[in-house]
């Protein structure tokens, strides 16, 4: 069952929050909130990572491959050392152990050791009194290579199975091979009335965020290292570092200042937080990296460009009879995540509809470019994309509306997907409702003059994933609470704050439960020293899990408070609300006091008030009975519908994104101001997918400004873009007009029912797009990013002239 | 006026440690956030590195360091201005205003309150950027002699800020309802004038 937000009651009824209070008024949890956080960082006054300086502090930069693919023959670093300023050099053999952001697939060196792989493969690094220093100490290290050939596409990767990138690697390039298969999918594609058949390409784009990557490392005399990064996952940094620099995670503290922005791009340790703990220990003095924009870029982790071939089957009514789905994924240089990437480039597919056949196979594979990761939506944006046109396609061979055909084929709530997932709560059809509704669609879809079109997609997307990247039994995510004698609550949590608003959220739930304002609650994020283990901000996990966590330790002393005054009163503790900085009786309101006088009495009689929650989640009968059927799996799933305007200048083949429509089924809006934040920050990025990123290096035998060389070893794998001028992303003139839609279908899962909402949003805003180009000139691009060039080359030959 | 001195040992070495290139010396005299300061910075600094590192005011940030972001866009006589393409010994004489100088009197700004409330900033790392950028357009706005708020106004005012995380759309709000307030107040202020004269 879902509910609109647009009726206030629903957050009323949910938590009985109608309040007298002296203090503020209306909900805490559900009521529209600035960002507690906001102010301090626009002022100037709370720090991000490059924000940080300290005495006595060394500036690092590193020195990085030119060419694709080479071998390290020697590196000759004594011209650096002898420069003055210079205090140390490090070299890939002082950090010989290989790690990964995945436990099972190490195959990355802190600097390369004796082999390059891409074009900015880092490969050694300096310590020195300024960044111009070390600058130019790196021109004076000489590395010597041979250069080996670069297989810079994933077909050239795949047919060169001798010459692998990794030497160790078992079977030539691939770095991952996933096959499923559900059902009988050749019987049910056989037995179709319609099977709609294509191939798609799915392209890279990147991250981007607008604070590159920084890192700073100090040691104090006893060898404790403390690393400040601006990385979304300080938990894993801190395991990876220990491992890589062979210290036990206690000598270790990481600090994780204020980000700006990852969006998956700093979800896993890079080279210049290895180098910058190396350099201090070697310097004794601290050691900080910035990266330049250029080297943001190399760093990348962005979208894996996917090359797709979907078969869909249906029946006659439209009904989704089997999926049959083949996708090669270009990984990079490295793994990174991407593992995972390949179990969810198929396993999250499972709904928003129902079909009862699934076949998919998988394959990824190293090329010499920069590694792809996760970025926002990861690994389930492209085969949504193919999956979401091809239901368009359907729908336009069987004579439905688009609209109509999602419905028919709609999985519901508490249903299992047909590769074993448990869907909780499911405010699907009620997404599709709003986005229909607030479009105009009826109106719309087929109706609009030629060169202006309208086009729906959908999505699901998981708020977390059950299982932690490496195993443990311990759990997510925990958080600690104390109460002070002020009348202030303290959140200690591992939390990454990125922008989506995880401190707001706790700083919500603490004050919500313990009838403090959102001002009176202190949340400590990130800190390995101070805070307990979350594992990061990665696969829109937070809010569910330290949501929960929070909500747990926040509800102990809620008890607590509520049993001492319910004695003091002679009322029963069911009696008592603590709301805006008051507790009072619901029955009696002239039974109350201040906040803070009941924080004190109850600190009297208890001893200092503190708790902690944890949270684990469910870990049985949520997931799929198979290898690898815990892969994707999550503790609640969030429901998108999109639906896109757009007009197609049929001169320039240029796509103008006129308005998208985004409704989110976010289970239930902990605060609907930074909801509607994060769905139109996803909707902006799947646009600018759509029609203007790319990330992806030359084509071969083409030169930076665009003049054909010589081709040959050594020259392949350059960025075509490598700053924010030339990789294109939408700014305040190019955004489209957004319209955000919240939904709530509350999960029992969730706190407050509360679901994801940082991710989903992102992944049916490209079909929705793609299919609204078709709808306005009749021309598919199934080739991402739609360009003027591609759609006018689908208008000379729908015309039947000449492609150009 | 306030004379900085360097003491700074990294930027002592950094003329030592490359004596091929000329690194000379320059006092930059400027006023920043109407404080006139004086500062001894290597002539190749930016106006973003002497802001940033020499004199501590670490709001303007640095996306890109050439020009392409706009998160370190400062107002140069009222101009919205990239301090990482602007050298430092550029601006003698000449009038800074960062995001430090935004507020009055430990009172955040209009456009600072705006942004908070409505969710315009999430990073918030383009955020002072962009609140220069709007603080320009606000001037503007209040100066011209038919001041109306345009929603193309605003995004033309924005154009050189990248913001990776909202799709600008809160931003557009929160600088909608700063413009409105700021121009309701001021026409308060007139009538009450006009009231006063009559
Ligand atoms: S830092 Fe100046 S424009 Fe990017
Ligand atoms: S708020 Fe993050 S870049 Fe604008």
């Amino acid at each position: 069952m879902s509910r609109p937000i647009s009726s206030d009651k629903t957050a009323r009824d949910l938590h009985r929050l109608d309040t007298d209070g002296a203090e503020g008024s209306g909900p805490i949890v559900g009521g529209r909130h600035g960002k507690h956080d906001a102010l301090p960082l626009m002022s100037g006054i709370d720090r991000y990572t490059d924000d940080i300086t300290l005495p006595r502090m060394l500036h690092c930069k590193l020195v990085r491959s030119p060419h694709a693919h080479a071998k390290i023959i020697a590196i000759d670093t004594s011209g650096a050392e002898a420069l003055e300023g210079v205090h140390a050099v490090v070299i890939g053999s002082e950090m010989p152990i290989p790690y990964g952001v995945i436990p099972w697939t190490p195959d990355e060196h802190a600097l390369a050791l004796h082999k390059v792989r891409f074009v900015g493969d880092p490969v050694a690094a300096v310590a020195a009194v300024s960044e111009e220093v070390a600058i130019e100490a790196c021109r004076r290290i000489v590395v010597r290579y041979e250069v080996l050939e670069a297989l810079v596409t994933p077909q050239a990767a795949l047919a060169r199975a001798d010459l692998k990138i990794h030497e160790d690697n078992r079977h030539g390039n691939i770095t991952k091979h996933v096959h499923l298969e559900f059902g009988d999918v050749d019987a049910a594609l056989a037995a179709a009335a319609l099977v709609v058949e294509g191939d798609y390409q799915f392209h890279g784009s990147t991250h981007a965020p607008i604070e590159p990557h920084c890192a700073i490392a100090s040691v104090d005399g006893k060898g404790l290292l403390t690393v400040w990064s601006a990385t979304q996952v300080p938990h894993y940094l801190q395991r990876e570092l220990a491992k890589v620099l062979e210290l036990p995670m206690r000598q270790i503290r990481v600090i994780q200042p204020a980000v700006g922005g990852a969006f998956g791009g700093k979800s896993e340790p890079f080279a210049l937080e290895f180098c910058v703990a190396k350099l201090a220990f070697k310097t004794g003095r601290p050691v900080k990296c910035l990266y330049t924009r250029e080297e943001v870029f190399l760093a990348h982790r962005g979208r894996h460009p996917f090359d797709m071939h979907y078969r869909t089957a249906f029946a006659a009514d439209g009904k989704i009879l089997a999926i049959d789905a083949k996708s090669l994924l270009d990984g990079g240089a490295y793994s990174s995540f991407g593992l995972v990437t390949t179990y969810y480039s198929g396993q999250l597919l499972g709904a928003p509809y129902r079909f009862p056949t699934y076949r998919f196979d998988s394959t990824r594979v190293y090329t010499n470019k920069p590694a792809c990761g996760p970025k926002r939506g990861h690994g389930s944006v492209q085969p949504r994309f193919a999956l979401e046109v091809q239901l368009d396609k359907a729908s336009r061979t069987l004579g439905l509306d688009p609209i109509e055909l999602r419905r028919r084929n709609f999985i519901g709530e508490n249903s299992v997907t047909i590769n074993g997932f448990h869907i909780g709560s499911n405010g699907f059809l009620q997404c599709l409702e709003a986005v229909v509704q607030a479009s105009g669609w009826a109106e719309k879809w087929g109706k609009l003059p030629r060169g202006h079109g309208i086009g729906v997609a959908g999505s699901c997307y998981i708020s977390g994933t059950n299982y932690c990247i490496y195993p443990t039994e311990l759990p997510q995510s925990a958080v600690q609470m104390c109460l002070d004698r002020s009348g202030r609550v303290r959140v200690f949590a591992g939390t990454s704050e990125i922008g989506q608003g995880s401190t707001t959220m706790l700083a919500a739930i603490a004050a919500q439960e313990l009838g403090v304002e959102l001002d009176d609650v202190r949340v400590l994020a990130a800190d390995s020293d101070l805070c307990p283990v979350d594992l990061g901000a990665y696969s829109s996990r937070i809010t569910l899990m330290a949501g929960n966590a929070c909500l747990t330790a926040a509800r102990t002393l809620g008890d607590k408070i509520r049993d001492i005054l319910a004695q003091l009163w002679g009322i029963p503790a069911a009696d008592i609300r603590l709301e805006h900085r008051r507790a009072f009786s619901l029955t009696n309101p002239q039974v109350w006091m201040p906040i803070q006088e009941a924080f004190i009495i109850t600190e009297s009689k208890l001893g200092l008030l503190g708790s902690t929650g944890s949270y684990t989640s469910p870990q049985s009968a949520v997931h799929g009975d198979y290898r690898g059927g815990t892969i994707g799996a999550s503790p609640a799933y969030s429901f998108t519908a999109h639906i896109a305007q757009v007009q197609v200048d049929e001169d320039t083949g240029e796509v103008t994104i006129e308005h998208i429509w985004c409704a989110h089924d976010c289970g239930h809006a902990i605060n609907p101001v930074l909801v509607e934040g994060q769905i139109e920050g996803s909707v902006y990025m799947g646009a600018a997918e759509a029609v203007m990123e790319h990330h992806d290096t030359l084509p071969s035998g083409l030169r930076t400004d665009g003049r054909r060389r010589d081709s040959g070893p050594g020259v392949d794998g350059l960025l075509m873009a490598s700053s924010l001028l030339d990789y294109r992303m939408p700014t305040s003139l190019d955004v489209p007009q957004l319209t955000a839609l919240i939904v709530q279908a509350p999960d029992p899962r969730g706190p407050y029912g509360a679901k994801e909402a940082g991710e989903g949003p992102l992944h049916s805003a490209i079909p929705a797009i793609a299919n609204a180009v078709f709808d306005a000139v009749g021309v598919r691009i199934d080739n991402l990013p739609i360009s003027p060039e591609k759609v006018l080359r689908g208008l000379r030959n729908q015309a039947g002239r000449k492609p150009c | 006026m306030t004379e900085t001195a360097p003491v700074d040992s990294t930027f002592l070495d950094t003329t030592a440690a490359e004596p091929t290139r000329a690194r000379r010396l320059v006092i930059c005299r400027l006023q920043v956030n109407g404080e006139g300061v004086a500062v001894v910075a290597p002539v190749h600094w930016t106006l973003l590195e002497l802001l940033r590192y020499q004199l501590g005011l670490i709001g303007s940030k640095q996306g890109c360091d050439k020009g392409d972001c706009g998160a370190c866009t400062v107002l140069l006589d009222g101009k919205p201005t990239l301090s990482c393409i602007t050298l430092a010994v550029a601006v003698q004489g000449r009038c800074v205003e960062t995001v430090e100088g935004l507020g009055v009197g430990g009172e955040p700004h209009p456009l600072q309150r705006e942004f908070a409330e409505r969710g315009a900033a999430q990073c918030g790392f383009c955020t002072p950027g962009v609140l220069m950028s709007a603080a320009a357009y606000l001037d503007e706005l209040s100066s011209s002699a038919e001041p109306v708020v345009r929603q193309a106004d605003i995004a033309a005012a924005l154009g050189g800020n990248l913001c990776r995380c909202t799709g600008y759309t809160k931003i557009f709000e929160a600088v909608h309802a700063a413009a409105t307030q700021i121009l309701q107040r001021s026409k308060a202020l007139a009538d009450t004038s006009t009231d006063d004269a009559s």
